[in-house]
């Protein structure tokens, strides 16, 4: 009898769950109460070590809280889940979906918002931590990559694109992509960039073409296929000229950050980049790169955009999810997420609108020595319209894609 | 023995079920999209743009090259290198030695085996740091195009150091039913060198039998996903990886394509392997006029010596990256060109470990489940066979080739489809059904031929003695045989605890296994943390295998011609 009682649960949450899109999102104790017992299926990129830690602190804090359990499936690829739901929409599996939540931004959220992949209406401005969020200073909080939010993700992090290098080797920082440029001239060999369509990579690109077009406003909207070679002109100018002097002169490319991150340890290269500020502290903490190493932006600014958690159309344990996607955006869960000796992602919440006692602990955080203070980030460049970045990856595989 | 009976009869439809089912939804899972024909994507017609879109990328040709390429080259060297070696040396007391020298080799993982190798190669890698900067200079890494150079030497030689322990295991399980010990003392008398006369009399017995496994090597060679991600050419990736990547490319319509590209491994899979044959009968048919010529090759001193070198060469490098894997998993910093790391710590495994616990045991679990499963369906079939005395002629044989040509890439795709539509994805049961999918094969293909070649006087002895089928299974055939069948148990559990691509889709994440999580963790490539699951991942084939091999000798240990070296 006793094991008939969660059984008896699980099925009056599968009954709930018909209806949880959306019309119980007013009565949050209802979801709290729908959620008990549930087990989310969370999907989200499982390579970082301190990350991984991180979900598995928040898994423990809504299991012990509110009776969820939550499973961290690691991802090597967040396509990969998004192929998965993809294949349970091919199969008509509208409900009883074998993931929950999903870590995600930018092209993947496009690609499923497009294929209506994504629970709907939109349910994340009504969690109750929704009202810390610094969605009015915080544009790519309501636009992510130009494709609006509507509801349909919860915010979880801030991004920008910082690079770092070794200070113990003497070499002068270039401080644009056009002085990058002249920078690999003096110092063949020692920079590259991942192959797209590598996130890394790609944003990469994305920096190198917001620095090289004439009107930035027209990265907003979608390609025009006429305009397409004369925006795109100097972007490919440049990195011709700069191609023969990256690492193994062009011939390869590293697969990520990662990979990026350890060809610096290895004094491969001298610049490597990330998009969290944190991640040259964090490494440093770790023992994967020298003490000495330091962050620095390029002046004119950098990408910048948020990452998200989405639940897919079929999601199973909706009410659970909903429960974590709350606790992600909460000022105790956000607080520890920018502790670099935790991860150090910058959090998506305003400070004026936290309780004082949240303000003062978020004021005392180290952010530890490598990484930059919110005020030397300098400006943030905001994300070309998807459709940019496939075409620029397409064209940099035909130019690029094949080397001799 | 009634019950027994049923099961022998249920075997062969059961098998061929496991063996065939996968592969049609595969097939037509990725025929369809091919053709344009997906309705859930939007795909509702019948068209040819999939392969024009396909055709228009960059660099097809060459990916295909490489693909073609890495498998011949690769095998053509594993299988030359396994013949010259045992040729030269099976009969000597170095051959012990050697031979528990290459065979754990076969349970490393081909990630695992593939980082060691970067690890070790790299400018930035250990030879270098080694070197450096007393011999070379250096203070910082050369400039140097190793890893993931344009021709995939490299990627070559990662898939060489992991199918030659494979080919050998497999050789060394097919020598004792050919009788070998016998044929070289004959051609040793009439003045062959030990290597001409292996290659003439026994070599030309022992290849049909270790032919489907020949085949095999090819069709994963020139269809690697993993091996090709961390050593292979990058401007433009071989075949398999590019699909895979299309496959995953969050642009659904990508999916049209990708299947399209599925199709096309499948024919540069089927290229090799018909270059292959072609190959094998213009050697065949110069071998013949070699030994009717009488080429006795008397001092064979520099190929045995040329052929020792390439198997020391080839383990030593995959032991060396094995070290390197532990080496870098208790390290602090450790920078180039220091050759060893400045200080040592325990905390990636301390961190690790509690993370372990859960993938290692689902590892093991399908691991060992699978295997057994293989294990029975096929010595079921194998009874039955040896019973009724039809082997299901060539169509059989054709059945168990089908797993093994169809790249994985699209075959898993048609199966999370199958399972998807059965209501069982994601589940264990699920999970195990793919995994046998590709145990299956493996186990059946190491046990086949030496089981059929079974010297069938045993029986008839036994038989004329008053012995039972049942009793002359347990009692003669299975005990005789028992090296083979350790040997095809470890290359089913190995195979089992290396799968990537199944255990992703299939599980949904949910199952995950230890390959599944380094493999995870490989793409944040912190060097620390790849070495502590390469080195957990090791840990359980190698058992598997450590059994296989000290099972037999333990309980053979009285019986001179039960010996592998006989």
């Amino acid at each position: 009898m006793k094991n008939l009682l969660p059984l008896i649960g699980v099925l009056a949450a599968a009954f709930l769950a018909r209806e949880a899109s959306g019309a119980d999102l007013s009565n949050w104790e209802k979801i709290e109460a729908a959620a008990r017992g549930q087990t989310v299926y969370f999907n989200a990129w499982g390579g970082a070590q301190n990350i991984n830690d991180y979900i598995a602190w928040a898994g423990s804090v809504v299991k012990e809280r509110h009776g969820v359990t939550v499973v961290h499936v690691k991802l090597d690829d967040t396509a990969n889940a998004v192929a998965k739901v993809v294949a349970e929409k091919a199969a008509g599996k509208a409900q009883g979906g074998s993931i929950d939540l999903i870590w995600i931004n930018g092209e993947n959220f496009a690609a499923m918002k497009d294929q209506g992949l994504l629970l709907t209406p939109g349910w994340a401005t009504r969690l109750p931590s929704w009202q810390y969020a610094d969605h009015e200073n915080k544009p790519a909080l309501t636009v992510d990559f130009t494709v609006p939010v509507e509801g349909l993700e919860s915010p979880w992090g801030m991004a920008k694109m910082v690079f770092f290098h070794d200070t113990a080797r003497g070499l002068s920082m270039p401080g644009s992509f056009a002085e990058l440029v002249e920078w690999t001239r003096a110092n063949p060999g020692r920079f590259t960039y991942p192959a797209p369509p590598d996130f890394m990579g790609s944003s990469f690109l994305k920096q190198a073409l917001a620095e090289s077009v004439a009107d930035p406003a027209v990265l907003l909207k979608p390609v025009v296929e006429a305009d397409f070679e004369t925006v795109t002109r100097k972007l490919f100018e440049r990195l011709d000229a700069m191609h023969p002097n990256l690492w193994r002169a062009g011939r390869t490319f590293p697969r990520n950050k990662e990979a990026l991150r350890q060809l610096l340890a290895d004094n491969e290269i001298d610049i490597a980049f990330a998009f969290s500020p944190a991640e040259a502290s964090n490494a440093i903490a770790n023992g994967e790169l020298p003490e000495t190493v330091r962050s620095f932006v390029f002046r004119n600014g950098t990408l910048g955009n948020a990452h998200f958690v989405a639940i897919p159309y079929n999601a199973t344990a909706r009410e659970g999810a909903l429960v974590l996607a709350n606790f992600l955006l909460s000022p105790e869960a956000q607080l520890r997420k920018q502790d670099p000796k935790v991860w150090g992602d910058p959090t998506v919440l305003s400070m004026e609108k936290l309780p004082p006692q949240d303000r003062a602990s978020f004021a005392a955080l180290d952010l530890g020595v490598a990484t930059l203070k919110p005020e030397e980030l300098g400006p943030t460049l905001d994300e070309p319209h998807a459709s940019w970045m496939t075409r620029i990856e397409a064209e940099w595989a035909r130019r690029y894609g094949v080397a001799n | 023995m009634r019950w027994g009976e049923r099961l022998l009869a249920a075997a062969p439809a059961a098998t061929a079920g496991v063996l065939v089912l996968p592969v049609i939804f595969g097939l037509g899972a990725t025929l369809l999209p091919a053709l344009g024909y997906l309705p859930a994507l939007g795909g509702d017609a019948f068209s040819l743009q999939p392969f024009r879109e396909l055709l228009a990328e960059p660099g097809l040709l060459r990916s295909c090259l490489v693909s073609l390429a890495a498998g011949l080259v690769t095998t053509a060297l594993a299988l030359a290198v396994v013949a010259g070696f045992v040729a030269g040396w099976s009969h000597t007391r170095h051959f012990r030695v050697l031979q528990h020298l290459l065979s754990p080799l076969l349970s490393v993982p081909h990630a695992a085996a593939a980082f060691g190798l970067a690890f070790l190669l790299a400018p930035s890698g250990w030879l270098m740091r080694l070197a450096s900067p007393e011999l070379t200079g250096l203070t910082r890494p050369p400039d140097w195009l190793i890893i993931h150079d344009p021709l995939g030497l490299t990627m070559m030689a990662g898939l060489f150091v992991k199918e030659l322990p494979f080919l050998f295991l497999v050789t060394l399980a097919a020598m004792p039913q050919v009788n070998a010990r016998a044929y070289s003392a004959v051609s040793a008398s009439l003045g062959y060198g030990a290597t001409a006369g292996f290659l003439h009399a026994v070599w030309p017995r022992i290849h049909p039998q270790i032919r489907l496994a020949v085949f095999a090597v090819i069709a994963y060679s020139s269809s690697t996903v993993d091996v090709a991600i961390i050593l292979g050419p990058t401007a433009p990736e071989p075949l398999a990886p590019r699909l895979v990547r299309w496959m995953n490319d969050p642009d659904l319509a990508m999916r049209f394509k990708a299947s399209a590209g599925a199709l096309l491994q499948l024919g540069v899979t089927l290229a090799a392997l018909a270059i292959w044959i072609a190959g094998e009968r213009a050697i065949g048919a110069y071998m013949r006029r070699l030994r009717v010529g009488g080429c006795r090759l008397r001092r064979d001193f520099a190929a045995r010596w040329f052929f020792a070198a390439m198997v020391v060469l080839a383990s030593g490098a995959v032991f060396a990256g094995l070290f390197l894997l532990g080496l870098w998993s208790f390290a602090g910093s450790w920078n180039f060109p220091d050759a060893f790391p400045r200080d040592l710590t325990l905390r990636g495994w301390e961190r690790q470990l509690p993370m372990l616990e859960r993938p290692l045991a689902i590892t093991l679990v399908t691991g060992l489940c699978a295997t057994a499963i293989a294990l029975v369906l096929t010595l079921a079939c194998l009874e039955r066979e040896a019973r009724t005395g039809s082997a299901g002629g060539s169509r059989a044989q054709m059945l168990l080739y089908l797993p093994l040509l169809v790249p994985q890439a699209s075959f898993v795709f048609g199966l999370q489809l199958l399972f998807l539509a059965a209501g069982i994805d994601a589940s264990f049961g699920a999970l195990l059904l793919a995994h046998l999918a590709f145990v299956l094969p493996y186990v059946f293909l190491s046990l086949s031929d030496p089981w059929r070649a079974f010297d069938t006087r045993y029986v008839r002895a036994a038989q004329s003695m008053g012995a039972g089928s049942a009793k002359v299974f347990m009692q003669v055939r299975l005990p005789m045989l028992l090296r083979p069948v350790l040997a095809a148990a470890a290359v089913g559990f190995a195979v089992s605890v290396g799968l990537y691509l199944p255990t992703l889709l299939i599980g949904a994440g949910r199952w995950p296994t230890l390959t599944t999580e380094a493999v995870a963790l490989s793409s944040g490539g912190d060097r620390r943390i790849i070495g502590v699951y390469a080195f957990v991942q090791l840990l359980l084939p190698v058992l598997g295998f450590f059994a296989a091999t000290m099972i037999p000798a333990f309980i053979h240990r009285g019986r001179r011609d039960m010996r592998a070296s006989a």
